[in-house]
Formats: C-alpha cells, structure tokens, sequence
C-alpha cells in the first residue's frame, strides 16, 4: 500500500497538484489515522492534507477517482464484482454453446491465449496491470509515447506467442482462431485505455507545459479559434504572476527607516524624549500608464489579447487609463474596471472594434480629450501595428505626448520586417518612442509588461 | 462536555458537534479530527458566513476550552498579536527605583564600576513580568489548551503570515530579550480566510486546507433545524429550497448560511405557515444585502417560490 502511496502522489503532481514531501509525509501520518477501509474519508484526508487551493482539490479529486478505479493487481476483487462478471461470463457461454470445447482445444495454446478464451476478466484484467508495471508505465509523460507503452505491455503478456498461436490455428481451427483474433482485438483496446488512463494520470502536467511553452511562443495572430481559450488562460496566468511579483513590494516598503533626524527635531519641546516618531518615507513614483490600444480589423486576432492584457494591468497598477481605438478614439477604463474580460472585450469590440484604423484621428481624439491625462510620471503605452492606411499618421501628435510623458512604450505584433512597408507608419512614429518592441507572442507580450511595471518599482 | 482528550473518531467529532449546536458536513469532522489527530492547524476558506467562524466556537464549546480570538486587520503587528513590552511599568518602575540607585551604586568608585554594577541589574525590566502576552503568547501559556482562532488571515499583511509561522508548525514564540516560550499545551488553531488575497505557500503547508462552501440542500435543513427549533419542517425545507435557488442567480453577495438563519428566525417570528409571495417580498432584505441584487430577485421571487414547494412535495 505504501508503493501505491508513492504512486498516487506522483499522479497528483501529474494533476498539477505541487506536492512538497512535508505535504506527503503529513497525507501518510493522517491515512495511518483514518486507514484505508472508508474510501470517502480517504478522499477527503488527501483533500485535506495535499490541496492548497480550491482548484488542486478538484484535480486532486479527479485524479483520486482516476487513481483508485484503476485495477489493482494486489487486491482481490470485490465479492459483488466477481459475482456479477460470472454471470457475465456464463451468459457469454450460454449465448455461444458450441465454442464451449475450446478449453480442450486450447490445450497446446500458449497462456494469454488460453486466458483470453476462457474469457476470464478479472485475469486478464490483473495481467494488464502487472504487464503495465512491469512495463513501468507510470513513466509515461507524452501522448506520442502511447504507442511505445501499449506495445510494450502487449510484449509482457506474451503477444509474440500469441501470434505463433494464431499461424498455427489457421491452418487447423480457423472458428477458433477467428475468436481469438477478435478476443485479441479486444484486449488491445482495453490496453490501449489503459495507457490511456495512465497518460491521464501521470502526463498532464508535462503535457500541459509542453502545449503552453509552444503556446508563449506561438505567434498571436495565427492562433487557431480552438487554442483561443487555451491562450486567454495562458495569458491569465502571466497576468496573475505579474500581479503577485509586483504587488507585494509595493507594500513592504510603505514605511522605511526612523527618520532620526526629523524625530529629534519634532520632540525638541519635550527634552528630546521621543513622543512622536517620524519616519523616512521612501520617495517612489506611482505608476500612472496611459494603454492606447488599437482594435481595428488589421489587429483584430492580437488585439483580444492586448485587451486582456491591459485588463490585468488595472488589477495591478491603481493609476491606468486605457482607450481603444480604429477610426476613432474612446476611454474604455470604466468597461475594463467594473466588467469580467469576456464582457468587456466584447463590449469594447462592439464600440470601437473591427473598423480600419485611423491612427491620425484616433490620436487626435485623445490630443482634444485626454491630452492631460499624461503628466511626467506617465507611462504612455501605444499596442498596435501602426497601419494608418494611408491617412495622416499625424505623428505630432505623438510627439507631444512624448514630450509630455516620462516614457512612450510602442509594442507592435508586426515583425520587424514589416515595418516601414505598405502603409506601415512605425518609422516615423519610432523617432519619438523611448522603446519599440514587437509583441507578437505570450511570451513577448510579458516580457515587455513586465518590464512596464518593473521600471516603478 | 469538558473532554479535552483528542476524540476516538470522525462520529465523535460529529456528535460532539452537533452538540454544540453546529451541524458538520463529513468533510468539516474528519478535518477537524485530523487536526487533532496529526496535531495541525486547520485553515478554513469559503464565502462570508458559512460558519466559518462558528466552527471554532463549536469547537470550544464542545470541548470545554477556552476560545482566543484574534481578529486580523490591514497593519496587524508583532505587539498587537503576539507581546508587547509594558513600557509604562518599565518607566514608572525606573522612577520609582531611582532612590534605589544610591544605594547600589553606593561602593563603587570609579564610574566604571558604576557601570559594571548597573549592568548587574540590566536584564531586570525585560523579563516576564513586563511583558504584555497579546493573543498569540496568551494562546500558548493556557495550561488546558484552547482553541485559538486567527480569523480573517488574510486581512492582515503578507509580513503577518511569516510572524505567524513559528507557532503553526511548532507551537512556540521566540522572544528575543526571554528566550523560546513553547506551548503548555498545543492549542487547536483555526485560520479563517475569505480569500481576499492569496495567502503565502508556507502557510498553507503548515495547515490542513478546509474548503467550507454553500451546504448541500440536506444539511443546510438540518442546520436551520438545529438553531431555529421552532421553524415547521415545510417552511423550513421550502426557505432553503427559495434559497439554493436564488444563489444560483449571478448577485454581488450571495446569501450565506447565516442569512439563512436570520431568515428562518424572521419567518418564525412573522408566523408565516408556508412560503407566500408577500411574506418573500417583504422579508428579501433579510436574505440579499444590496439593492441590486434585490432587485434582480424580485422578478423571479414567484418561480422560486413555486419551484421550492414543488421540491418540497417530492423530496
């Protein structure tokens, strides 16, 4: 039992369950207390002593059912089960009564065969789990390794002799051999689920970082309608790290060191002794960014992510203005603060959204509106591909806006190839940026927001 | 009731309880047995009301133990939670010794020696009697143990969970001037979290992890069974169906299981014999907490109510 411990603790690390060995070695000191008998209060002990979140208990719980209904190979089957599978199996004879000699032709068969005629389930299903650990299953970590592991427990049973078997039948009882083959079939595919099953258990979480690293560097605009909601996860996440990074610091350092200095001073009418303390208070600037995102049709597959994207950034920095834009311009701060992402965004889309930008316009809309906005401690981010179709890109104006920040930060999902060709304004705008970068992966996208924030704190 | 052995089982934890008034779910008792068990701390989340709160009370009560409460806030310190020095009797007990100073000081010679003397007497004013044990250091010196209740952890400060880590895992304050002061005996801890913001990792690990939800339909029956006695078993299993129904609605602050409560204690005292629709209507604000969310009920208040007496007839 203790191996099977082991094993379902591995599995839910599989499930993304982070696991430490103190976690482990608390789950073992509570299952000694509750003992194995209850399966239900052994569910909940593991809930208890592993899951930190509300998320790992229902992994954990997934994983717990998976694990359990898995076949053990120790333990004997349960009184009801054999019961009903005799019944099954003299059904299956009784509905086929004249293949019932075939436990005597069987006789110079090798033992899967015999096994799999006698159509016995519960051997067979205790040689698939020993077959399984034999062939150490439970290292299997990606889905292209299903092939490898089903062939090699199929190899552990005895697949080689089976199909000796099989020629020779051929030749001289071919009803027999038939069944065979088909009870062959049969046993492939519970093999198959099996490592299936164990794929489930013990791969995720590989699985998972796999697709997400391929996922952060996979361009934005080519993400296919299906991984959409994968990559609005991913870019939850990176969202939610940038918000547990930065957001703690800031508080530590609200209050510094005794100001000693200004202590004396301040207690100078009491004969120095210090009544009143004062504190030296570190001078920091607040983040103030002002997000001009573009959402016209050009941009239209990155700009679902820019706008999740900037929704995080409220959840992070207190001071954000943001405004979207193709023909025209309009604050959208409001819509992200008080909506969940999905609302919002369709929201904004269905304002602003899909129209062929104007760049110049939309930026004169914010000279005429928002202009003020922007003090020296401003950080002014711009997202978009700078494709103004040919219209005055009205690059005065950002030049203002450049001279009224502290910094303009322009992030393009173009490759910098593009830039400068068709109608792409980006050179002109880039004379007046403090940094240009392209943006056209997860990964981009959270490197350069990172370093937005980093650059306060 | 004063039984402050570790119970024999996860029934016993149930009973005992139920005793006290507090209906468990089987998850709640086997954390709570656990922690006695393998001697941990348990750190319950959920919604506002859900009793979480309620089960460290319960928990006391059952077993006789003194309860110490101590209620986290934004800015919560070593000095509020844990000791502080009793500067006052440290300076009045300087004034009034000064007198005393001749007379030590009175061989010496030289001012060194003078000091030396002095330092003689130097760790007098930081030992025991002139600490001031806050919660966390009261907790620890009870001599039958008690239940000590940190509720809302995560109102406090990130810097908060790390001064509060030496006594989940261990049971023990260190302070600096005195030395380690280690439990008589191993309180019960309970955290409570509404989850407010995320707390740190090495917390959690020091902790049995208790997710208490909205009860099941059964149990929250029984609850409102166990706390309003007087409440008839058609009204009582209507209010909770009206309820379960209305949280399943999309509102700023869903009704807990201590509205529940105070609605099932309003109808009684209205005498409502069943759900009606006037008697909803009139009574909403005692379940929903905003306006909004008032209003957004009101227009299904009758399929609600039709909805739950139907339960009631079938289930």
């Amino acid at each position: 039992m203790r191996e099977n411990l082991h094993r379902f603790f591995r599995a839910a690390r599989g499930a993304g369950v982070r696991l430490s060995p103190a976690e482990s070695i608390d789950a073992m000191r509570a299952v000694s207390k509750v003992g194995f008998t209850d399966r239900t209060i052994l569910r909940d002990t593991f809930l208890l002593t592993l899951a930190k979140t509300q998320d790992e208990k229902k992994a954990l719980g997934d994983c717990f059912d998976l694990f359990f209904d898995q076949p053990e190979p120790e333990t004997p089957p349960e009184d009801g089960k054999t019961e009903e599978q005799d019944t099954q199996g003299s059904n299956a004879a009784s509905d086929s009564p004249g293949e019932t000699s075939g436990g005597e032709q069987a006789e110079g068969l090798g033992q899967l065969a015999q096994m799999l005629l006698a159509q016995d389930r519960n051997q067979i299903s205790a040689a698939i789990a020993n077959a399984a650990s034999a062939a150490s299953l439970s290292d299997i970590r990606y889905f292209t390794q299903r092939g490898i592991f089903s062939g090699r427990i199929l190899d552990q049973m005895g697949l080689q002799r089976l199909r000796d078997d099989l020629d020779n039948l051929t030749a001289t009882n071919p009803a027999l051999a038939e069944r065979l083959t088909n009870a062959l079939d049969g046993l492939r595919g519970t093999v198959r689920d099996t490592v299936s099953q164990a794929l489930m258990l013990y791969g995720r979480e590989e699985a998972e970082n796999l697709r997400n690293e391929i996922l952060r560097n996979a361009p934005l605009s080519r993400i296919e309608p299906r991984q959409v909601e994968q990559m609005r996860h991913l870019i939850r996440q990176i969202a939610r790290r940038l918000r547990e990074r930065y957001s703690k610091p800031r508080k530590r350092q609200r209050r510094g060191h005794l100001d000693v200095r200004r202590t004396i001073r301040r207690n100078a009418a009491w004969g120095g002794v210090p009544f009143l303390t004062a504190w030296k208070r570190r001078h920091r600037d607040k983040p103030k960014i002002v997000a001009l995102c573009d959402v016209s049709g050009s941009v239209a597959r990155v700009s679902d992510f820019f706008l999740l994207l900037i929704h995080s950034l409220h959840e992070v920095v207190d001071d954000v203005r943001s405004f979207a834009f193709s023909g025209h311009l309009i604050e959208v701060s409001d819509i992200l603060e008080s909506k969940s992402p999905e609302e919002a965004m369709a929201e904004i889309m269905s304002k602003v959204g899909f129209g062929s930008s104007d760049y110049g316009s939309s930026l004169d809309d914010f000279e005429h509106g928002w202009m003020n906005a922007i003090t020296p401690q401003t950080t002014v981010i711009v997202l978009g591909d700078a494709r103004s179709n040919n219209l005055d890109p009205r690059a005065d104006i950002l030049r203002r806006i450049a001279e009224r920040s502290k910094r303009l930060v322009w992030l393009n999902p173009e490759g910098r190839m593009a830039w400068g060709w068709g109608d792409s304004e980006m050179p002109r705008y880039s004379t007046f940026c403090t940094v240009v970068r392209q943006c056209a992966t997860a990964k981009q996208l959270e490197r350069a927001v990172s370093d937005i924030v980093a650059s306060y704190q | 009731m004063a039984d402050t052995r570790p119970s024999a089982s996860i029934e016993a934890v149930e009973s005992g309880l139920a005793a006290q008034g507090y209906i468990a779910s089987r998850q709640i008792a086997t954390a709570v047995y656990l922690a006695q068990q393998i001697e941990k701390p348990i750190l319950v989340e959920g919604p506002a009301g859900v009793g979480k709160t309620e089960l460290a009370k319960a928990i006391a009560a059952w077993r006789g133990m003194k309860m110490i409460r101590l209620q986290c806030y934004e800015g919560l310190d070593e000095a509020k939670a844990l000791y502080e020095w009793k500067y006052a009797k440290q300076l009045l007990y300087t004034q009034i010794l000064k007198d005393k100073l001749g007379e030590v000081l009175g061989g010496a010679p030289t001012l060194e020696a003078a000091l030396n003397q002095l330092h003689d007497f130097g760790d007098v004013f930081f030992s025991k009697e002139f600490v001031e044990p806050r919660p966390l250091l009261q907790a620890l010196e009870q001599p039958a143990g008690c239940v000590l209740l940190v509720d809302e952890i995560d109102k406090s400060d990130a810097e908060f969970e790390s001064l509060l880590l030496e006594i989940l895992s261990d049971f023990q304050v260190t302070i600096p001037e005195l030395g380690t002061v280690v439990a008589v005996s191993p309180p019960t801890v309970i955290l409570t979290s509404n989850s407010e913001r995320d707390l740190g990792d090495a917390l959690k690990r020091r902790c049995l992890h208790l997710h208490i939800g909205f009860p099941e339909q059964k149990l929250e029956e029984r609850i409102v069974e166990s706390r309003v006695p007087g409440i008839s078993q058609t009204l009582r299993r209507q209010m909770v169906g009206f309820i379960n129904e209305v949280r399943t609605l999309d509102l700023k602050k869903l009704p807990s299981v201590s509205e529940t409560i105070d609605w099932a204690r309003v109808l009684v005292l209205l005498q409502a014999p069943e759900l009606g629709h006037e008697v909803v209507k009139d009574t909403l604000n005692v379940l929903l907490k905003y306006e909004a969310d008032i209003e957004a009920t009101m227009p299904q208040v009758s399929t609600f109510i039709a909805k739950a007496s139907r339960q009631g007839v079938f289930g």
